[in-house]
């Protein structure tokens, strides 16, 4: 359900209104970007510099207590793969894989990461290039349009698998949840997902 | 999002004295509090991350009393099969909630204290709130949508409805809270915890500044291992819940022996339905003493414009968690 205010002038937003309410979520994918960057306005005496192990490489990383994880690896470390769409942990654009489990990192301060290993969607081909088997299988299985939830779909697949809820199509599904799609791409994600899943167990 | 300061303290009385400080205010996992500082409705200067005291992460189901550490992780206490065995209810109130992501950082701590998601409240382009702004008054109730609210418990000042689905499955199983702060240790009732809105909707614990919560501890019922969570949503998942109930059953022969009925996204704070349980002891467990106790459970409503619909859905979930825990304990 949406829950950003309803518009007081239109009576009965119902709450069964809930596809209206979701696709306000994913319509704002990508919206929110320019908003979450105009904030770093006056720096803070705070500012500090942390060590995190981003795809493998330690990187440091000069960041104030309030910048997000997500901020620090777009707009410090320039990997832009990892997408801000809502902002507030409802859509699922900005997963990344921390100490081997996925979060927002839009939720994440980066302060609070300090130490931890962080795989972005940068991380997964091999150095040679080849795709991870889920990258390739979303390929395979058209499991995009625009493509703006896909990094983090990516991330979220892998963590879905890995965690072993990836039994059946209704698991998947339940255990996908946090990661949104506006262009409606679900059905073709599920079979991406299952794909990898049989060949890993095949 | 307003600049603060950050400590990341290593022991508990240190946590709690930097926590004391005006201006002050606990992280855990972040959910509840980076969303809220970054939409300005609250506006720490510092913020005291507790992820430092790592004796809080751990748990334990064995034994006649079952602890939670408060930084033990959603994800982690849902996902364990000795708690899906001993407790269903309890997992699923949590793998049920959020999303995989978030329940991986928040902690059984930070859920349980997570703030309402009364839009108004939730937006500061509202001048109107009680709760985020004492005396404003209350833009859900002058003239605002009303359909995420309380119909149990709320007030002429505040109806923001309590969110949380885990604490259901708590206060029904009377859990208490270990809490650790200037005067030292204390156990609080889990029901107690939480406070009605009243005249003063900005109080929503009885915590003192700078207290943590360090556990939480149930006592081991038999109830408990025939319980469950049942949530409705208006997605399949991925919502707060529009009605919710945490159940739980003990038989003696074709009796109820002891039932435990907690109410979600129906109140202002986390609640239990003791009438509805006391016209089920004794009885037996059938589609229709599970209908009545779901009426009952409704009983003292407000009515309360958009969130009427959730006395008739309240009790048809009441009603439905009753019937799924009497067929999973073999009854027809
Ligand atoms: C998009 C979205 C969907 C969600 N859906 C659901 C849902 O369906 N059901 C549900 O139940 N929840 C839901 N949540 C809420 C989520 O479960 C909570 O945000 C989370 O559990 C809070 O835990 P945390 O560790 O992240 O807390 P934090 O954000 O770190 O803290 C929350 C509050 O608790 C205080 N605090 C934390 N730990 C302690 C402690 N040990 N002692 C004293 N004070 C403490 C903090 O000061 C703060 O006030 C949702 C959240 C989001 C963002
Ligand atoms: S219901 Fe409570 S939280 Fe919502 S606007 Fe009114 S006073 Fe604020
Ligand atoms: S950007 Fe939507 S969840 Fe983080
Ligand atoms: S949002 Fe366009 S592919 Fe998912």
């Amino acid at each position: 359900m949406s829950e950003t205010p309803p518009d007081l002038t239109r009576p009965g937003v119902s709450r069964r209104g809930f596809l209206q309410g979701s696709s306000a979520v994913a319509g704002s994918l990508g919206m929110a970007v320019g908003a979450a960057e105009a904030q770093q306005a006056e720096p803070s005496a705070d500012a500090r510099t942390i060590a995190l192990t981003v795809n493998g490489t330690r990187r440091h990383v000069t960041v104030e207590p309030r910048t997000t994880l997500v901020e620090a690896l777009r707009d410090t470390l320039g990997l832009t793969g990892t997408k801000i769409g809502c902002n507030q942990g409802q859509c699922g654009a900005c997963t990344v894989l921390m100490g081997g489990t996925r979060v927002n990192s839009c939720l994440t301060l980066a302060v609070m990461a300090e130490g931890t290993e962080i795989v972005t969607v940068e991380g997964l081909a091999d150095p040679t290039g080849d795709l991870h088997p889920m990258q390739a299988a979303f390929a395979e299985n058209d499991a995009f349009q625009c493509g703006y939830c896909t990094p983090g779909q990516i991330l979220s697949a892998i963590a879905c698998i890995e965690e072993g809820h990836a039994n059946d199509a209704v698991e998947i599904r339940e255990y996908m949840s946090g990661n949104l799609c506006r262009c409606g791409a679900y059905p073709n994600i599920v079979a991406a997902i299952e794909q990898v899943r049989d060949s890993e167990q095949g | 999002m307003r600049s603060f300061s950050y400590s990341s303290p290593g022991q508990i009385g240190d946590a709690s004295d930097a926590a004391r400080e005006s201006g002050a205010q606990i992280i855990a996992g972040g959910t509840t509090m980076v969303d809220l500082m970054k939409i300005g409705v609250i506006a720490p200067d510092a913020l005291v991350d507790i992820n430092g005291l790592s004796d809080l992460e751990g748990y334990a189901v064995a034994g006649d009393r079952m602890r939670f550490g408060a930084l033990a992780k959603m994800s982690t206490v849902a996902d364990d099969p000795a708690v899906i065995d001993a407790f269903p209810a309890l997992s699923e109130s949590l793998w049920k909630a959020a999303s995989p992501q978030l329940r991986n950082v928040a902690t059984l701590g930070g859920n349980i204290l997570q703030r309402t998601r009364c839009p108004y409240f939730r937006d500061t382009a509202y001048a109107q709130c009680n709760k985020r702004n004492p005396g404003s008054g209350c833009a859900a109730l002058e003239g605002g949508e009303t359909n995420l609210h309380a119909i149990l418990g709320g007030s002429s000042a505040c109806v923001a409805m309590y969110p949380g689905d885990f604490a259901q499955a708590l206060i029904a199983f009377d859990a208490e809270v270990v809490v650790s702060g200037a005067g030292g240790e204390r156990t609080i009732p889990f029901s107690q915890l939480h406070v009605q809105p009243g005249d003063s909707p900005e109080v929503e614990t009885v915590l003192e500044p700078g207290e943590i919560v360090t556990e939480i501890v149930l006592p081991v019922v038999p109830a408990m291992a025939n319980s469950t969570y049942l949530k409705a949503r208006d997605r399949e998942s991925y919502a707060f819940a529009s009605a919710s109930a945490a159940v739980g059953v003990a038989m003696d022969g074709d009796t109820v022996s002891d039932v435990r009925i907690a109410l979600g996204g129906v109140a202002s704070v986390p609640w239990r339905a003791t009438d509805a349980e006391d016209s089920l002891r004794g009885q037996p467990l059938t589609e229709e003493t599970a209908r009545e106790a779901g009426r009952i459970a409704f009983e003292t409503a407000e009515e309360l414009e958009g969130s009427a619909y959730k006395i008739a859905l309240g009790a048809d979930v009441v009603a439905g968690a009753l019937m799924q825990v009497k067929s999973r304990m073999g009854g027809e």
